[in-house]
């Protein structure tokens, strides 16, 4: 379990988060919404150690982030997964490369079980052709998939995903969306997304944190996302016309 | 803005402490130098050996036309061109070459990675990205620097020997002679030190400024330029205080 308490981060004189305080559940896929610039990235920048808060704690399984050893953190980190939004792949590494480039950092693997690990990873993405191909030969579901395969390689215990819809069709967006749900339930995964897709809030939302300006303005999940009473919420899930004409007509 | 310089020298030796760390896998740190030295000596040898050849050409015939008295006896222009060839022409002239061709590769490669967050990647997975990406880059630069800036020291006498030849501005015998005289094996030292600590510069300051991009293809033009503007600030400044020290 990830427990945030009252963090604050600044840039400059800019308050971007404001005492955030927050609990992502275990073995649930935990998505954190809001408008662009609320203060998504910064969070999720932050629980994973790219940022350290100025005020505040976040701790995993009741230890504080802030106060673990360099040792201790490497070890956090170990056991973690990131999806970033633009991928992240290495550009100079085939497919096999990259999702075998953890596994070779981090684990003494022999060559026979780690290329065990990387066919089962591309194959769990469905992707079981590509390893020889290029991140820049790949479409943009593809890279994403080839991200999660990337980043479920060392069997991390918390899955982190920044806005892993971004640039994608709906269709493929939804695959994806599926794929990270059966990935957090089959391996029991603690997932994290960050996201402003409201396909992805309907449908795999178990807990779901709503930021604005900075601030947690509302939390819940898919089920109760719809028919909030929070006008925030409302003014941020009712912004397209189209889930507008929906709610009218219910 | 004084202040703004030393928090910039001091980001770069925080930076330098990160590089300098224990590689995670030795093995993985010894394919990436050989990927590096294959990359920076090969790439930069043709650029070199043109460069070095006219640099050769020129300073002969300059040397020529500059000491033509019958004072002065014709194995001074080897002598000459020697000299300035190996302690001050190739070692940093060239230096400033690789400064173009070498640090801004190192600048948009580690800039580009900064850009599309593959360094946060390696950061996510707990890997030191500055030791991962850097060291070997640095470690090669210190190899394959010094061994280049040899090749084109003898380009740039073998470019020599041949306008010696074809212009026939002195004998070639007395090219030879003068290029074999008095020879001290110290300023081939001296030479070499001075490629060594601008290899240094080059790499270690091409990926400082590559490293710590905020933003993106913009921002990334304009480390690149400002790389290569500090760096050979600094190999003129250092050569400067080298030589004092030195000679």
């Amino acid at each position: 379990m990830i427990k945030v308490k009252n963090i604050s981060k600044y840039f400059g004189m800019h308050k971007v988060l404001k005492n955030v305080s927050t609990t992502f559940q275990d073995g649930k896929v935990n998505l954190i919404i809001g408008r662009s610039g609320s203060g998504k990235t910064v969070l999720m920048k932050s629980l994973i150690g790219l940022w350290t808060p100025e005020e505040g704690k976040i701790e995993y399984s009741g230890h504080d982030i802030g106060e673990m050893s360099t040792v201790e953190r490497q070890k956090l980190r170990a056991e973690m997964g990131m999806v970033f939004q633009g991928s992240a792949l290495f550009d100079s590494m085939t497919i096999e490369e990259n999702v075998r480039f953890p596994l070779d950092m981090l684990t003494t693997q022999n060559k026979d079980e780690k290329a065990e690990r990387v066919d089962f990873c591309l194959a769990r993405v469905d992707l079981p052709r590509a390893h020889r191909l290029y991140p820049a030969e790949l479409s943009g579901g593809m890279k994403k998939r080839a991200a999660i395969a990337r980043a479920i390689a060392c069997q991390p215990r918390y899955l982190f995903c920044d806005e892993p819809n971004s640039g994608l069709d709906p269709k493929t967006s939804l695959l994806i969306d599926q794929l990270l749900a059966e990935i957090t339930r089959e391996f029991g995964i603690t997932t994290i997304i960050n996201t402003h897709d409201l396909n992805s809030v309907i449908t795999i939302g178990e807990h779901i944190t709503f930021i604005y300006q900075g601030e947690i303005a509302w939390e819940g999940n898919k089920d109760e996302v719809l028919f909030s009473e929070n006008e925030l919420l409302n003014d941020f899930i009712y912004a397209q016309p189209l889930t507008r004409k929906i709610r009218d007509k219910h | 803005m004084l202040l703004r310089l030393l928090e910039t020298i001091g980001e770069y030796f925080v930076f330098l402490a990160k590089v300098f760390s224990r590689p995670e896998k030795w093995r993985i740190f010894f394919s990436k130098l050989l990927f590096e030295l294959d990359a920076m000596g090969v790439g930069s040898l043709l650029i070199i050996a043109i460069v070095s050849i006219t640099m050769g050409s020129v300073i002969t015939i300059q040397t020529a036309l500059q000491i033509e008295s019958s004072w002065v006896p014709a194995w001074t222009v080897g002598f000459t061109v020697r000299t300035s060839v190996v302690m001050e022409l190739c070692p940093t002239i060239i230096s400033l070459l690789l400064v173009g061709n070498l640090g801004s590769r190192i600048t948009a490669e580690i800039g580009s990675m900064r850009v599309t967050e593959q360094i946060d990647a390696l950061e996510v997975m707990g890997i030191n990205p500055a030791s991962y990406l850097v060291l070997p880059k640095i470690i090669a630069s210190l190899i394959v620097n010094p061994v280049l800036i040899i090749i084109s020291i003898f380009f740039a006498l073998f470019g020599g020997y041949i306008t010696v030849i074809i212009v026939g501005c002195v004998s070639s015998y007395d090219f030879i002679d003068g290029l074999t005289s008095f020879f001290r094996m110290y300023d081939v030292y001296y030479a070499l030190t001075k490629t060594f600590v601008f290899a240094f510069v080059i790499s270690s300051i091409a990926s400082f400024y590559g490293y710590r991009i905020e933003g993106g293809a913009l921002e990334l033009g304009k480390a690149s330029t400002k790389g290569i503007v500090v760096a050979s600030f600094l190999i003129l400044m250092l050569n400067l205080i080298i030589t004092q020290i030195m000679l």
